[in-house]
């Protein structure tokens, strides 16, 4: 096997996996520990390409390229940029903990849930790597199948509605992109990303940039969030906000700023108002939750906000820092959405008006609730300040009120975070806390800590992707000569 | 003295085939004592399909350089051969699916089922490779005579007799329409032969005569009402619904194949001079289908009914492949073809596992829980859902950008919107499907088997289903070889 075959490996491992699952008769308990160690095994071969990537490279690394549909120019395209390979390891690092989670609590119906989310574990890594508009365009889609599977069946008592509305949403969205895919791909003669041209059609990259405001979302395309993110059960909510919203934030910077330079520059206004809109709104959104979940999803659209505020800002230290902060923050969710879960399997709820106390008798939950709140609220020194420093920075170099904005929200950022600490772990003891309720188990120490032990160490040395995203140390130039 | 022509015998091998398979049926009606009768039909037409299938592979692979044969009457080309190979394999699933499903109470009839499947499908496949108006005209009346009858084949169920009856008043009107047309366009051009009609209107400047456009809009209504394309569809529904359900599903898929190949020839053969006329005829007809097929089966709560509006909606997207009419168009048919026939195919079959289960229709309603009962027909009807919606877990995906890009390739941009924002409406109703198959708890609902205990076992519907299954899937893996099989069979027609 050579060392480019990996990158297919990181998508057709899991979905094989997914398959040999629903195929298989196997037991509760080999279904869970067989997609457990699949999901690890992803993480160990992400680690071995890691230590592989060439970051000061130019170009495309670990590609492969094979024809798809010959007379229409797609190709079977994948490969890795720096930043696509960041992508890739917060996907596995995510999945295994969420996968974990769903093993740990015992997801009725092992085989079909275990399949899912392996299935969705390859779409989304195929996402990032998929170097074709085509095949981008199909596991984009890929993704939102199980993820509809997942909710609706074992979702909350709102999820057929919280389905409906999520599938249509964003399938809006994705149907345009494709209509825009067709007519960039058929123009160019080619739907290879690597060496299509750019365009300078505003309507192509409208229909591009439709779906990814809704994928991310952004202001005012969030309708879908709340519901979906309440609904979920909580590893999904976790990997939706965790990752499959980055997958729109990661379409913005792969190809409609790539790809459309003229356009980008003419809609930037538009586009850092409705981020900044996200941002505010988002956040205000999430001071007024009353409930954990609402907290985290409202925040991950202020996040999401924020970033696409990097991406757009078009300066180096946007683009860098916006890279960084799609996967501390995706980390970040992930761990409270799990959080939330273990809280909720405790307490049976959510809300704040019935929790309260919790941190008395419970160090583990309350020290690790505590330290992701404190990174995610952007203490200086955590990975989450790092980015969004790079952010505003950037931001600021396009317009200073942008940073205003932006350093506005930080302050915000830090309200909701805190009400949510205090409403859970503090204040008096909620209707549904029993003694009884116990603290983290090891089981859930051994998902969310590691999970932590990374955002401490991405706070340690924040460098280590916002220095390693971009070949050279020019985002810009890479993203105008479209990372060749 | 009367010269009788010179036959070329192998090519029409397949319909001689199908046709003896089909004697052979029906001779068992007489011949076969009733308990064995069952087995017998159903081996005789599997084994008849699966001979078709040789044949037609054969010839497929024979026919390299396409021409007439017989006095001009067929074309032995891949693009006939393409098609057949197809209708062989719906009707080999169909036989499959017949087996368990035609009701057991009729087994006095069910060699006649058998020899009219045969029959039908052996019209269809003379029909996709009819060289003149005159013989296209008979293999339409040939097949669509079986048809009739095998809709109104459980002749003491009430719906079954009216969607027979149904289908064949307002298919006489369609085949009526497609008489009148030809005869009209024999008028203007003195020629019943496809090519020797667009080489007279091409030497004689007819284009564009009021005798000849009246003509092919009639033959276009004709064949709009065989592929039910709106407004021409009234009959779909009711049909599909009354219709016993392994019937529905052969009706879907086959007559669509037939119906689209032969449009698709006729048109770029015999009146290419008029391709301004019908490419825009088409794409309005593909509109009006796209919207009445979407927007009706928005509200059906019956899941056959809803299928059948599905149905006119994938006419619709079909026919924007059609009114391309470039090769690209040629391609994207034939592939869309493929894949569609599979799913509706091996989702009606689907439809009636349930069916027998619960001894009634089945709605959305009823539909609950079944995934988790029967999973394998319960993730193969996923697959297909998701795949009539375009979502990329099947050849479906490929297909729709296909048509799409044929379209835009046309110049039609508008037509990609419209299909688009007609793929978004119909997503609402193939995930009511899932919804009421996965997220709804059957206990609640008090669905339960006609006869309790566990369904039954049907191990033949299994097999087609996954036949089904394999086409949809696997062409979406296989897109490389299934569009050079179409662009070999695009290769025979003039452009």
């Amino acid at each position: 096997m050579t060392a480019s075959s990996f990158t297919s490996l990181l998508i057709w491992l899991p979905i094989g996996a997914a398959i040999a699952v629903w195929v298989l008769p196997l037991s509760r308990y080999a279904t869970g520990a067989l997609a457990v160690l699949v999901s690890l095994l992803e993480v160990g071969i992400w680690i071995e390409q890691l230590t592989r990537f060439h970051f000061s490279q130019h170009g495309l690394q670990f590609a492969q390229k094979t024809t798809w549909i010959k007379d229409l120019h797609v190709s079977y395209h994948v490969g890795e940029y720096g930043f696509s390979l960041w992508l890739v390891g917060l996907t596995v690092v995510a999945m295994a903990a969420c996968i974990g989670y769903g093993f740990w609590v015992g997801r009725d119906r092992p085989r079909a849930y275990f399949g899912l989310m392996l299935f969705l574990t390859g779409a989304t890594v195929g996402v990032f790597v998929s170097q074709d508009l085509l095949l981008f365009y199909a596991f984009f889609e890929a993704m939102l199948i199980p993820l509809y599977v997942l909710i609706g069946v074992w979702g909350g008592p709102g999820r057929l509605g919280a389905t409906v509305k999520f599938v249509l949403y964003t399938m809006t969205g994705s149907l345009f992109m494709l209509a825009a895919l067709i007519v960039y791909g058929l123009k160019a003669g080619t739907f290879d990303l690597v060496d299509g041209p750019t365009s300078v059609s505003r309507w192509i990259f409208l229909g591009f940039m439709l779906a990814f405001v809704i994928k991310s979302p952004l202001f005012p395309f969030h309708g879908w969030l709340p519901d979906a993110y309440r609904q979920a059960p909580p590893e999904v909510a976790a990997v939706l906000s965790g990752v499959i919203a980055k997958a729109g934030l990661y379409g913005m910077l792969r190809i409609a700023i790539t790809k459309f330079p003229e356009p980008t520059s003419y809609y930037r206004t538009l586009v850092l108002a409705l981020a900044a809109s996200a941002l505010v709104y988002g956040s205000l959104l999430a001071f007024r939750a009353p409930d954990f979940r609402g907290v985290v999803a409202y925040s991950s659209m202020a996040q999401s906000g924020l970033i696409a505020l990097g991406l757009f800002s078009g300066t180096n230290l946007g683009y860098d820092g916006a890279v960084l902060q799609i996967v501390a923050h995706g980390l970040v969710s992930t761990a409270l959405f799990l959080i939330a879960g273990t809280v909720e399997r405790r307490t049976t709820t959510d809300q704040f008006s019935l929790l309260g106390g919790m941190a008395k008798g419970r160090p583990a939950l309350a020290t690790l609730l505590v330290t992701l709140g404190v990174i995610s609220l952007a203490v200086p020194g955590s990975a989450l300040f790092a980015g969004e420093f790079l952010i505003l920075a950037g931001a600021f170099q396009r317009h200073w009120w942008w940073a205003v904005i932006g350093g506005g929200a930080i302050v915000l950022a830090a309200m909701y975070m805190l009400r949510l600490i205090s409403a859970v772990l503090h204040q008096a003891r909620g209707s549904t806390v029993s003694d009884e309720a116990l603290d983290l188990r090891p089981g859930e120490l051994a998902l969310v800590v590691p999970l932590v032990a990374v955002l401490l160490t991405l706070s340690a040395w924040p460098a280590a992707i916002s220095h390693h995203s971009f070949a050279g140390d020019q985002p810009t130039q890479q993203v105008e000569t479209q990372f060749k | 003295m009367i010269h009788t022509p010179h036959v070329d015998w192998f090519a029409i091998s397949t319909i001689l085939v199908l046709l003896g398979a089909s004697f052979v049926a029906l001779l068992g009606a007489v011949l076969v004592p009733a308990r064995a009768r069952r087995a017998f039909a159903a081996s005789v037409s599997a084994l008849g399909f699966v001979g078709g299938l040789v044949t037609s592979i054969w010839l497929y692979v024979d026919s390299a350089n396409g021409h007439l044969v017989i006095s001009g009457a067929f074309y032995r080309d891949r693009w006939t051969m393409l098609s057949q190979i197809i209708l062989c394999g719906i009707g080999f699933a169909t036989s499959l699916v017949a087996v368990e499903h035609v009701a057991r109470p009729r087994d006095e009839h069910i060699s006649e089922f058998f020899a009219l499947l045969l029959a039908s499908t052996a019209g269809m496949t003379f029909f996709v490779g009819s060289g003149n108006l005159m013989v296209m005209f008979l293999a339409l009346e040939w097949f669509s005579i079986a048809l009739y009858v095998m809709c109104a084949i459980d002749y003491d169920v009430e719906g079954s007799l009216e969607a027979g009856l149904k289908y064949l008043i307002i298919g006489s009107f369609g085949s009526a329409a497609l008489l009148f047309g030809s005869a009209l366009v024999y008028g203007a051009t003195g020629r019943i032969g496809f090519a020797d009609i667009a080489h007279v209107v091409g030497s004689r400047g007819l284009a564009g005569d009021a005798l000849l456009v009246l003509g092919l809009a009639m033959i276009i209504a004709g064949l709009g009402f065989k592929s039910s394309a709106a407004p021409f569809h009234m009959w779909t529904p009711d049909v599909y619904e009354g219709a016993p359900t392994t019937v529905t599903a052969f009706m879907s898929a086959a007559t669509k194949v037939a119906a689209f190949a032969l449009a698709f020839r006729l048109l770029r053969t015999a009146f290419p001079q008029e391709e301004h006329l019908w490419s825009w005829a088409f794409a309005g007809i593909a509109v009006a289908s796209l919207a009445i097929g979407n927007l009706a089966a928005l509200v059906q709560r019956n899941v056959k009914r809803m299928l059948a509006y599905s149905s006119i909606s994938h006419a619709g997207f079909l026919l924007i492949g059609l009114s391309a009419g470039s090769a690209l168009g040629g391609r994207a048919l034939m592939y869309y073809l493929i894949v569609y026939a599979a799913m509706a195919f091996g989702s009606f079959a689907v439809l009636a596992a349930r069916e027998r289960e619960l001894g009634e229709a089945v709605t959305l309603d009823n539909l609950a829980g079944f995934g988790w009962e029967r999973p394998f027909l319960g993730v193969a009807m996923w697959f297909f859902l998701f795949g009539f919606a375009g979502l990329p877990l099947g050849g479906g995906f490929v297909a729709k950008f296909y048509v799409l890009a044929a379209a835009y390739r046309h110049g039609w941009a508008w037509l990609v919107i419209v299909g688009v924002i007609a793929t978004l409406v119909s997503l609402y109703y193939y995930l009511a499907v899932v919804r009421a198959m996965y997220m709804r708890p059957s206990a609640e609902l008090h669905v339960a088997p006609v006869r309790g205990g566990s369904p039954p076992r049907e191990p033949l519907l299994h097999v087609a289903v996954g036949l089904a299954l394999a086409v949809s899937v696997g062409s979406l893996f296989a897109v490389g070889p299934v569009i050079d099989l179409a662009k070999h069979a695009v290769n025979a027609l003039p452009f």
